[in-house]
Formats: structure tokens, C-alpha cells, sequence
């Protein structure tokens, strides 16, 4: 199969579906004459002048004006530039798209996506390296993507163009380069459907993102030692595959949920609260968690290194947890 | 105005000094010795120097991400400087926050900042505890032209004025936010024409003229100073180099960049000082001389400074150390 980078994939997705449906436009900073600032949008440029907008840094109006033009008609994808700089426009999501439909009675559909870079990247400090996907599945309202490979990207993003729902999606910085198998056929990937990244028999760890890399290095590290591990990629958190997750558990009877984002009240504590709702019996070990300290991304790379997790926190954990603890 | 020529070369000195640090940090990013991305402030000089000119050690600014400048100006250590941008233990933030987070609160510099126009609210509040404090000291906001479509930069121009705070906002219209030019994403012809909306003066001068940003800027002060509210001045430049250290600028030709490199701040102050008999060749040598040798130690210092342990990333987020629950 051919091989596109992650950010083409977005490319491809956006392409297609604009080219099938006049009413998809997109817009926010530095998008329509450089392709984005790590270049998400390079494989559209010069592509539908009209619907690619560079728009002034106004955060609050990039957001709310994407409630308003789904709801006169159109299907706007709104980048966040940064994840960031989505609390400086914070009020128009959490307040205005994810709570609109519900206090509206369901009136109408909202055809609108929320897209772009998350994470850490070498050295970008705390203000522009943060992973904050927990907020959105915490205040109900809003569907999360937060996609791996280039060919989760292309049919996740081709889902969210066709989504009655508002969806916001997370694409890790150090992603967008990726090279993966792409087929050239259309595909779309439903929400909701983890994605089974390695088989395994005696440890379960459910990532996302970045992780699913890192957590795939210390799969094939971890195999060395004959510690057989089952990699899950959630793909979507809202909603998120409960049913897959709870099939893994019940046959390696251990689990590590391994994110980037915070430790601290990351939606991994989700995920382990559920499953010990749930699958009690079936854990022969307490459920671990791997995510960044619960301080602010520092500048620093020996400092970095430090708060952020790699496959080294994933190697320890399931050590730790198949080790009986 | 006459001005002597101890402060006329003391601007030059600092216009110099800041486009020798500003042009080494950019060597030792290209050559991949410093991690992160910076912003440069080339070409800019004169603004935060014709600025600072004007303020006290116990004046406070509030910068932005392009603020290599402004701590200069207000008198910051290069040394301290450049070793937070190498990232070490001995930088302004101890290596935590890098080019796009330095601050020096002891000389009133209340931090860079990464986010567009997060400055400006900062500003508003240092400027309400000068007023209930009641001392005569000011603050300067700078922010650039991107920064004035932000809602925070509409909201603390009325909250100055309505609360007639000692507060000048001093726009850097660059006439670039990142690849987008200023004409493209803002609704009037200068900045400054928005002052309009929230009653109080604003004034669009050349941002390239040292002497003229320095008079502007006094007389913003005085008025601050003696209750007489924020000021709004717009100082019209052009960024000379990419938005950051390798920015691919394809939104520009390099002949527009050369037509506004012939109008670049300090040789166009040079040519001045030598009009006006206020410096020499041999003058202006020492002060170019004197800056490479002050930044070359300063990368120096950086270069082998020790980083931080890792383990003191979990330093510095509370003061009495609980909260953390790792
Ligand atoms: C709130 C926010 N949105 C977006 C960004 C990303 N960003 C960083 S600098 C920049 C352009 C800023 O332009 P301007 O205010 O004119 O300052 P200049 O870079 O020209 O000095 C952008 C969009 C940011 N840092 N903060």
C-alpha cells in the first residue's frame, strides 16, 4: 500500500470532502498562504481559494463563529492553532457549542468541526505544548478524535466532516510527518471503534496519540522479556470503546492507560474507574497510569524529558503491574 | 529637544546591543545549539529602546513573545539571558521557561509571554495597584499588530481608560501577525485609530525613529504619571526576519524585505548622530565592540552552564511545595 505523512492524510481527508460537499469551509491562523504552522494544511494550498480563510487571532470569534455558521447552513472546520490558545477562546466551546443543541432542545444538528496541533515538540514550553483533550470529555457536548497514524487521521477526519455532531480533533505535533499505509480508496472510520495496535496475552495498555508509539516501543521491548503486551488505541474518546477495552482486560487480567496529558485527573482515570466498575473480578493487579507530572511542560530538555512520558514510563508500569505490583 | 551626547550614544549602545544578542541568538539557534523556537526583534530596536528611555527601574512592562528587546532596554543581564535560552539552571526561569517566558520582575519586566495579548490584561491590573497604591509609577504593554484584533486587548484599553490607569499600550505594528499581513485581519488603517473607541489619545508615529519614539512615548508618560490615564501608540516598523528562526516566509519576496532593511533603525541613527557631531567612527567602533564582547561572554556563560537536575521540573509551580500529588 502507498505511504502518506499524517498531515497528507488530513489533506486528502479535507480534499475529498470539500470537493463532495460546497458547504465545508475552513479557517483560522496562518492556514490558507503557508498551510498551517506545522504545516497541516501544506497539500491544500492553492486548493478552494474561497474556502480556506485566514482568519485575524481572535480565538473566542474562530470558535463561536463556527456555532453560528453551522447554524445557518454551512459545515465550517475551525483550527485552534494551538491547544493552548483554546482557552483563549475557551467560552465560545464550553459555553456556546458544547452546551447549545442540549439547551436548544435539540433543535438543530451542529456540522462543525474543531481541529488542530496538540502536545509537546522540543522544547515549546508551557504555552504551547499541551494536551488538553481531558477537558472535553469531561464537559459533556462535544465529540473527541485524537487520531494516531496517518490512516486513522484520514477516516476519522472523513467521519467528522459527516458528523451531525460537533467534533474536535487533537493531532499531535510530532505526528504530523508520519509516514503510514494509506489506501487509495475512500474509507470512513466510525466513532467509537478502538483499534486493536498489537495483539497480546498478559497486559493491556489503552493509549492514544503520541503514546500509541511510545507504548508500541515498549510493547516490542517488553516482548524481549517475554511480557506479551496488548496494545489499544481508543482513536476517539468521546465516544470511547468501552466494550473493547473491557474484552482486552478480561483476557490479560491487567491494565496501564498511558497518556500525555496530566496523571492527574487525566481521562485515563476514567477509563480505570470504569473498568474496576466493571471488571473487578477479572484484575489480578491495580490498574496503573502513565501521563505527564502534574506540573506545566518546562522548557528545558532535561527538565521536559523529566515531566513528559515516553516508552520507558510505559515499560515500567507493566512491569510493575504484571510483576504483581 | 537637545539631548547630550552621553544619552544619545546610550540609546545607540542599546539599540546595538540588542541586535548583537538578538543576531548571535539566531546563529546559535541555526547552528542547533538552542532548543525551542524564538522570535527576533531585528529591525524593532529602536522601540523598546526609545521606549525604556523614558522609565524607571520601578516602571513595569509587560512584553511578548518577541521580547529579547524589551528586557534588554529595561536593563536585564545577558548573561541571564542567554542562559535561559540555552535552557540551563542559571537562566532568568531556571531553565523552565526558555526565550517565549522570560521575566525579571526585579526591574519590572512582569514576564514575555507566549500568548498573543496576554500581556494586556496583566498590565490593567499592575496598573490598578499602582492607583491603589498610589504611587507615581507606570506601565508599558507591548503587544503587537496581531495582538490588537484579541478581545483582551479591547477589553484592558476600556478597562484602562474607564479606570483612567497608568497604563501605556505600546503597539509594535510590524505588518506581519506570523504569514498574515496586518492589512488582510485589521479593520482600521493604524492601530492607533482604535484608541478612538475607548476615549483616549492615540498616536501612530515611526517606529524606526529612536528620538521620536522616545518623545512620544515621554510625553504618554507625564501624562500617566500624573493621573492622566492610558495612552494608545502605535510604532510602525517591519520584522526583517521570519516570524521565528526558521520560518519557510513564504507569504513575502525578499524584495520587500531589503527595501525595509535600508530603513532599519540604527544605521538610520547613525547617520543622525553623525550629522548632529554626536559620535565618531571610533565611538561608534568601541560600542559595536563592546557588545560583541559582552554577548560573547554571555554565550559564554550559557553555553556551559549546567542544566537543571530533571527532578527540579517538579520545583516552582506552589511556594509551599503541596498540591503536587504525583
Ligand atoms: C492567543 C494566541 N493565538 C495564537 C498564537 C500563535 N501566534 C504566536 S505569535 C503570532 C502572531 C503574532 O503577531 P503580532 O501580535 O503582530 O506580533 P509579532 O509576531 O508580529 O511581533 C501567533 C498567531 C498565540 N501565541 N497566542
Amino acid at each position: 500500500m502507498r505511504e502518506i505523512t499524517f498531515s497528507e492524510a488530513l489533506g486528502e481527508a479535507m480534499y475529498e470532502e470539500m470537493s463532495k460537499d460546497p458547504t465545508i469551509f475552513t479557517y483560522g491562523e496562518d492556514i490558507a498562504k503557508q498551510g498551517g504552522i506545522f504545516g497541516a494544511y501544506k497539500s491544500l494550498l492553492g486548493k478552494f481559494p474561497d474556502r480556506i480563510i485566514d482568519t485575524p487571532i481572535s480565538e473566542e470569534v474562530i470558535f463561536g463563529s463556527a456555532l453560528g455558521a453551522a447554524l445557518a447552513g454551512m459545515r465550517p472546520v475551525a483550527e485552534f492553532h494551538f491547544a493552548d490558545f483554546i482557552f483563549t477562546g475557551m467560552t465560545s466551546i464550553a459555553n456556546q457549542i458544547m452546551k447549545f443543541r442540549y439547551m436548544t432542545g435539540g433543535q438543530p444538528k451542529l456540522h462543525l468541526v474543531l481541529r488542530g496541533p496538540d502536545g509537546v515538540s522540543k522544547s515549546a514550553a508551557a504555552q504551547h505544548s499541551e494536551s488538553i483533550e481531558t477537558i472535553f470529555m469531561h464537559i459533556p457536548g462535544i465529540k473527541v478524535i485524537i487520531p494516531s497514524t496517518p490512516y486513522d487521521m484520514k477516516g476519522l477526519f472523513k467521519t467528522a466532516l459527516r458528523s451531525d455532531d460537533p467534533v474536535i480533533c487533537f493531532e499531535h505535533k510530532m505526528l504530523y510527518g508520519l509516514k503510514g499505509p494509506v489506501p487509495e480508496e475512500e474509507y470512513y472510520i466510525p466513532f467509537g471503534e478502538a483499534d486493536v495496535k498489537k495483539e497480546g496475552k498478559d497486559v493491556t495498555v489503552v493509549t492514544t496519540s503520541r503514546m500509541v508509539h511510545e507504548s508500541l516501543k515498549a510493547a516490542k521491548e517488553l516482548e524481549k522479556e517475554g511480557i506479551s503486551v496488548e496494545v489499544i488505541d481508543l482513536r476517539t474518546l468521546v465516544p470511547w470503546d468501552k466494550e473493547k477495552v473491557l474484552e482486552s482486560v478480561k483476557k490479560t487480567h491487567h491494565l496501564v492507560v498511558a497518556h500525555e496529558t496530566w496523571k492527574r485527573a487525566g481521562w485515563g482515570a476514567e477509563i480505570a474507574a470504569t473498568v474496576q466498575e466493571e471488571a473487578f473480578d477479572y484484575l489480578d493487579a491495580p490498574i496503573l497510569r502513565v501521563g505527564e507530572r502534574n506540573v506545566h511542560i518546562p522548557f528545558s530538555p532535561p527538565l521536559q524529558d523529566f515531566v513528559v512520558p515516553d516508552k520507558n514510563d510505559v515499560i515500567k508500569a507493566v512491569k510493575k503491574v504484571v510483576g504483581g505490583m | 529637544m537637545e539631548y547630550t551626547k552621553e544619552f544619545l550614544q546610550g540609546l545607540y549602545r542599546t539599540m546595538v546591543r540588542i541586535r548583537t544578542f538578538e543576531k548571535t541568538a539566531e546563529e546559535l539557534f541555526l547552528q542547533g545549539e538552542l532548543p525551542g523556537f524564538i522570535h527576533l526583534y531585528i529591525g524593532e530596536e529602536a522601540i523598546a529602546t526609545g521606549t525604556m528611555a523614558n522609565l524607571r527601574q520601578d516602571d513595569y512592562i509587560t512584553s511578548t513573545h518577541r521580547g529579547h528587546g524589551h528586557m534588554i532596554a529595561k536593563g536585564a543581564d545577558t548573561k541571564k539571558m542567554m542562559a535561559e535560552l540555552y535552557g540551563k539552571k542559571a537562566g532568568y526561569c531556571k531553565g523552565k521557561g526558555g526565550s517565549m517566558h522570560i521575566a525579571d520582575l526585579s526591574i519590572g519586566v512582569l514576564g514575555a509571554n507566549g500568548e498573543v495579548a496576554g500581556g494586556l490584561p496583566i498590565a490593567a491590573g499592575a496598573g490598578m495597584a499602582i492607583k491603589l497604591k498610589k504611587t507615581d509609577q507606570v506601565v508599558v504593554a507591548f503587544f503587537g499588530d496581531g495582538a490588537s484584533n484579541r478581545g483582551a486587548f479591547h477589553e484592558a484599553l476600556n478597562w484602562c481608560s474607564i479606570y483612567k490607569l497608568p497604563v501605556i499600550f505600546l503597539n509594535e505594528n510590524n505588518q506581519f501577525a506570523s504569514t498574515e499581513r496586518v492589512q488582510e485581519t485589521t479593520s482600521v488603517e493604524n492601530v492607533s485609530d482604535r484608541a478612538i473607541g475607548y476615549s483616549i489619545p492615540g498616536v501612530t508615529i515611526d517606529g524606526n525613529d529612536v528620538l521620536k519614539v522616545y518623545e512620544t512615548v515621554k510625553e504618554a508618560v507625564e501624562r500617566a504619571r500624573n493621573g492622566g490615564g492610558p495612552t494608545l501608540i502605535e510604532a510602525k516598523t517591519y520584522r526583517i526576519k521570519g516570524h521565528f528562526v526558521g520560518d519557510p516566509t513564504l507569504y513575502r519576496k525578499e524584495k520587500e524585505v531589503e527595501e525595509h532593511w535600508a530603513k532599519e533603525p540604527i544605521g538610520r541613527f547613525e547617520k543622525q548622530l553623525k550629522e548632529m557631531g554626536k559620535i565618531t567612527d571610533s565611538e561608534k567602533e568601541t560600542i559595536w565592540k563592546e557588545a560583541e564582547e559582552e554577548i560573547k561572554e554571555a554565550v559564554e556563560f550559557g553555553r556551559n552552564a549546567p542544566y537543571p537536575a530533571p527532578e527540579e521540573a517538579l520545583t516552582d509551580l506552589f511556594v509551599d511545595d503541596t498540591g503536587y500529588d504525583y
